[in-house]
């Protein structure tokens, strides 16, 4: 029976080419842009670590003056200064901590004729690849006495060792960073976790292309580099020294595996600014200690544009399965002779709902196969497109999935208005008519 | 034209009818805030900033020695100068729209310090000699900076420099002191206090607010000498012919790699940096225009579709009317004014839903309040879209002959 209804649905959407064109047209343009545009936001909107983000924590707290503040409205700063960072560290109240900052690394190929470049850069602290789960190509990271000893070494990235070595083996191998001999102890394979959430308000792009290298803080500081981003609250006396500068350049990531090392760490958390007003080196008690998740929510770190484009794309939809309704609608009325004769030699209303149903469907998968070709159309566009997450943008196979969800849905909601009015037609006056 | 005949045979397709109107509306609604929110963006693209943006082009050039940039910078300028087509050369530590920003706050009573909340946030701008030149920057009032100002400014251990004297832009004067004359006055973070020695015509910031675009020109220049600038001063900054400019920019930035092998030269046209910054923002802007055209046609045939099948319809109530002595402009102004109410009613309802649409987006997103004339703008668009797009259909309906009434279907 199905075969029939499938067959009769064919054969009344090729005797109006046109309009079932028109249809499919309308419907495969609503969904195209629906599923580019919800691509990106997924993209955008995604894990950036899903083995792990419930289990780090980002830890905020806020130095400045008294000056404005509200108690238990004003929100803690996003990076924290030097002397905190270093308290909280020293802790070790987590399973893994570090602080982190972004610089530009400045790297001399050894290779003669070949021109210096500069290469971003995190500045951090041993744990930063247990704790991020960053995967090794070859070597490892560095520990907490190459922290204090600020030891000359760095991490690189796989594409930088694929441009400085050719991809081989670079571990013990040394690269000119800055000016300085530093010995490469690990090379990572590629690691880029988006959005690029540890690199939020440290002045670092929210999406796109990972670090090139990375090296301990401490060894970084003693070459002079610098933060990308740096807030001061005071007067600063002395640029140079922002270790104790009344200055925020750095952000802290702890690992807290069980739900009491979460709260236990809040009361720690609360007990150190306590314990810094007391000592008259803080107003302000305010503290904050969000997941990964939670911070990037917190950032809106999705570009209000993006959500702004879902948005337009789902209201474009909306217009789009309303016409496809209209049409539907038209198309079905025309029929009424042909209903009318159907009901008069037996099919129930049942099978002409179904009849109808079975057609807006056929519609709605053609649209959604026209609408995927339109979705890998727009990607391909915003992949051309100067945003940090433009080559991201790729369709996957839930998406895939998602598009003939959406298309089918969409068209048999278009098609219940027609269906149902096709099934209530009164099949004696159509007869008269024709 | 009589309108109740069709008032009852809408009455009779109320469904239909019904579509139409909301398509109209749901169409109205989008086309209202999509419109809007390009012109907010076009208005950003098109923000003025007051040099010579054409003629510019600039090198940055980055791990240089900061103990060695005393001597480095005036031959680096000097080798500038030698390229052919090359008017001005100048350095600065930054340029409007490059996103690389130096900002800091001051007051202007003598006991400022950062942390005051009534502080206003600008963007420094450090510059060497002839800057004002280079950059074509127009003096409102007052001077650039005299040769002994230039000299003796220099970084010491503060992130601020020793000097004190500044020219700042007439943006900022205006927000420092409302409707007086800026020069001579003092701005304060204390310790440090700066003169104002100039006002220039608006330059914009390294960075600009999209929300709050008086805020966006809030910028200060300062004078900066060579030796005492520790690293500050990376653009090389100069100036030519737009034709030239593209050539200027590979010698300039060859000039540049071969004289300081050490460090990285990077250079580009103006043009390009003020491009790449609204980059994003034009790309939004293109695709609204895209999604509006697509949007605007699928209403288009969704209108002819419909109208087509009440034409098929009714063919023969319109031969009716034909062999009763309508004639076939009858018979057009019939459809159109169909049309017409349809679209009315469905502006009406898109207008509201236009409105309500954007005062969600005001409390949600940076928005500002859409201004009146977009909501009939939007329902004119709309009126000239349903006339356009039923007249196919409604001259298909007059060329029905009147014999049609004397046949059975």
């Amino acid at each position: 029976m199905f075969a029939y209804y499938i067959e009769l649905a064919l054969r009344s959407l090729k005797r109006n080419r046109v309009l079932t064109a028109l249809m499919v047209m309308a419907l495969a343009l609503g969904i195209g842009a629906t599923i580019t545009t919800l691509t990106v936001l997924r993209l955008l909107s995604g894990d950036p670590l899903p083995q792990k983000s419930t289990q780090l924590f980002y830890p905020q707290i806020d130095p400045n003056a008294k000056e404005g503040y509200i108690e238990g409205q004003t929100k803690p700063d996003s990076i924290m200064t030097y002397v905190d960072a270093m308290n909280l560290l020293q802790a070790h109240r987590g399973t893994h901590q570090a602080a982190m900052a972004l610089t530009q690394a400045k790297v001399i190929p050894k290779q003669a004729n070949a021109r210096p470049f500069f290469s971003d850069a995190v500045m951090t602290t041993a744990d930063f690849f247990a704790m991020f789960d960053a995967p090794f190509q070859y070597g490892g990271g560095w520990t907490a006495a190459d922290d204090d000893g600020r030891a000359q070494l760095v991490v690189i990235a796989g594409f930088l060792n694929d441009k400085l070595f050719a991809g081989a083996n670079s571990v013990g191998r040394v690269i000119r960073v800055n000016d300085h001999d530093m010995r490469i102890v690990g090379v990572l394979k590629p690691w880029a976790p988006q959005p690029r959430f540890y690199a939020q308000d440290l002045g670092g792009r929210s999406y796109g292309d990972g670090e090139a290298v990375f090296l301990p803080l401490q060894t970084a500081r003693a070459m002079e580099m610098g933060p990308q981003d740096i807030e001061c609250y005071a007067a600063v006396p002395d640029v140079k020294h922002i270790e104790t500068a009344p200055c925020e350049w750095l952000g802290v990531w702890v690992e807290l595996n069980s739900d009491e090392a979460v709260a236990g760490y809040k009361t720690f958390l609360d007990g150190y600014v306590k314990q810094q007003v007391a000592l008259g080196r803080f107003q302000r008690t305010e503290t904050s200690l969000l997941d990964l998740m939670g911070w990037l929510r917190q950032e809106q770190v999705v570009p209000d544009d993006v959500r702004l484009q879902a948005g337009l794309a789902f209201g474009f939809l909306l217009i789009c399965v309303v016409n496809t309704v209209g049409l539907l609608l038209a198309k079905c009325l025309r029929r009424s002779g042909e209903i009318g004769v159907r009901r008069a030699l037996g099919a129930t209303r049942r099978e002409i709902f179904t009849q109808f149903m079975v057609e807006a469907g056929i519609v709605g998968l053609a649209g959604g196969v026209l609408g995927l070709l339109f979705a890998e159309l727009g990607l391909l566009g915003i992949r051309h497109q100067p945003a940090q997450y433009a080559s991201l943008a790729h369709l996957d196979l839930e998406m895939f999935l998602f598009t003939f969800v959406v298309a089918l849905v969409a068209s048999l909601i278009a098609g219940i208005l027609p269906a149902w009015r096709a099934c209530v037609l009164a099949p004696a006056p159509q007869l008269k008519a024709a | 034209m009589e309108i109740r005949p069709i008032f009852a045979s809408l009455r009779k397709h109320r469904i239909p009818a019904l579509l139409i109107v909301l398509e109209i509306a749901l169409a109205c609604a989008v086309l209202c805030n999509a419109v809007f929110m390009i012109s907010q963006r076009v208005n950003d693209i098109r923000l003025p900033s007051a040099i010579d943006e054409q003629g510019l082009v600039t090198v940055t050039l980055r791990g240089t020695d900061d103990k060695l940039v005393g001597s480095e910078i005036p031959r680096n300028l000097a080798a500038l100068r030698g390229i052919a087509g090359v008017q001005q050369v100048a350095i600065t530590s930054s340029l409007p729209l490059s996103t690389n920003n130096w900002g800091w706050s001051f007051g202007v009573n003598a006991d400022s310090v950062i942390a005051n909340q009534k502080n206003i946030n600008v963007s420094l701008y450090f510059i060497g000699e002839s800057g004002d030149k280079a950059l074509g920057l127009h003096m409102l009032q007052g001077r650039f900076f005299n040769a002994d100002e230039l000299a003796d400014s220099k970084f010491d251990t503060a992130p601020l420099p020793e000097t004190h004297a500044v020219v700042m832009t007439h943006a900022a004067a205006e927000n420092f002191w409302p409707g007086q004359s800026a020069l001579g006055k003092t701005i304060y973070s204390k310790p440090y206090y700066y003169t104002v020695v100039g006002v220039v015509e608006d330059v914009l910031r390294p960075n600009i607010s999209t929300t709050n675009t008086r805020k966006s020109y809030d910028a200060v220049y300062f004078p900066m000498s060579a030796a005492g600038s520790k690293g500050a001063l990376s653009y090389y900054i100069l100036r030519g012919a737009p034709q030239d400019r593209d050539r200027i920019m590979r010698e300039a930035e060859q000039k540049l790699a071969e004289l300081n092998p050490g460090a990285v030269a990077k250079g580009q046209i103006y043009v390009d940096i003020r491009e790449k910054y609204f980059a994003n923002m034009s790309s939004m802007a293109w695709m609204l225009v895209l999604v509006c055209v697509v949007m605007l046609a699928v209403t288009a045939f969704g209108i002819v579709g419909l109208t087509s099948f009440w034409v098929g319809q009714r063919r023969r109530q319109i031969g009716i009317r034909r062999a009763v002595g309508a004639t076939r402009r009858h018979i057009m102004q019939y459809f159109q004014t169909e049309n017409l109410l349809l679209t009315t009613a469905g502006v009406v309802v898109g207008m509201g839903l236009a409105f309500g649409i954007n005062v969600y987006l005001m409390q949600h997103y940076e928005m500002s309040r859409m201004p009146w004339y977009y909501l009939p703008g939007g329902a004119l668009a709309l009126w000239l879209l349903g006339q356009a797009s039923v007249f196919g259909p409604a001259q298909k309906a007059a060329s029905v002959p009147p014999v049609v009434a004397t046949r059975s279907v």
